[in-house]
């Protein structure tokens, strides 16, 4: 799975990206942030509750309920500020 | 129908004049010019970065301007956003709706603007006297969006 971090994210865990393996049980967006918290800082503290982390699936806006699998691109990013 | 992210300056007025091809039906164009402030809450900004997410930008910039093709009668659209790093008063975004008329083209460029500002992955820094920071999402930005949806659903 290719995860992906910008923006304040990105500076936060010092790496804009990452081959990564999760745990055969993690199936949607929600488990793979419980999960990527469990590798402790910097990732436990880049999504701790409060920081609002959005994520995206395959480059689509997505929940913590959405699926997500070994094949898939997944984003994690801050609230957006353009325009 | 045209989306462009770019690190260069643009023309409004060109972009103006090459909206629709020069249809003869159109009635009206309506744009939003975004500039770079130089104040955002406290202390001088003196220039800005502009992160976003290749890819994902465009397609999400496309799916907005989709979304509204749907909800009202439009001819042509326009939106272009710069990446890079930007200075006060440099344009940022731009965004020309073309249309039979004014009603449309207006909630049009209303509508594109406020869910760019909440699903466009765009990010921006600011460099100031005291550092640089991040900018922080506004919820005035989620209320202004969201007032879209609630005329959708009712």
């Amino acid at each position: 799975m290719k995860v992906l971090y910008f923006a304040s994210l990105r500076e936060a865990v010092g790496t804009e990206s990452e081959n990564l393996e999760p745990a055969a049980d993690v199936r949607t967006v929600g488990e793979l942030v419980a999960w990527l918290a469990t590798r402790g800082e910097p990732w436990s503290g880049a999504f701790a509750a409060g920081n609002r982390v959005q994520c995206a699936v395959n480059q689509v806006m997505a929940r913590p309920d959405t699926p997500v699998s070994a094949a898939d691109e997944v984003a994690f990013f801050p609230r957006v500020t353009g325009g | 129908m045209q989306v462009r992210v770019q690190t260069e300056d643009f023309d409004p007025g060109d972009v103006i004049h090459d909206l629709g091809n020069g249809r003869p039906d159109m009635g009206a164009i309506v744009t939003f010019l975004g500039l770079v402030r130089d104040m955002s809450g406290t202390g001088a900004v003196e220039a800005m970065t502009l992160e976003h997410y290749p890819g994902m930008t465009e397609q999400s910039l496309e799916a907005i301007v989709a979304e509204a093709e749907g909800r009202w009668s439009l001819q042509d659209i326009t939106v272009i956003h710069r990446v890079g790093r930007l200075e006060p008063a440099d344009r940022i975004v731009m965004v020309a709706v073309a249309s039979a008329h004014r009603g449309d083209a207006f909630a049009a460029c209303e509508f594109i603007m406020d869910y760019l500002k909440t699903r466009a992955p765009f990010w921006k820094k600011e460099e100031t006297p005291a550092g640089a920071r991040w900018v922080e999402a506004r919820d005035s930005d989620d209320s202004a969006a969201a007032r879209w949806k609630e005329r959708g659903q009712a």
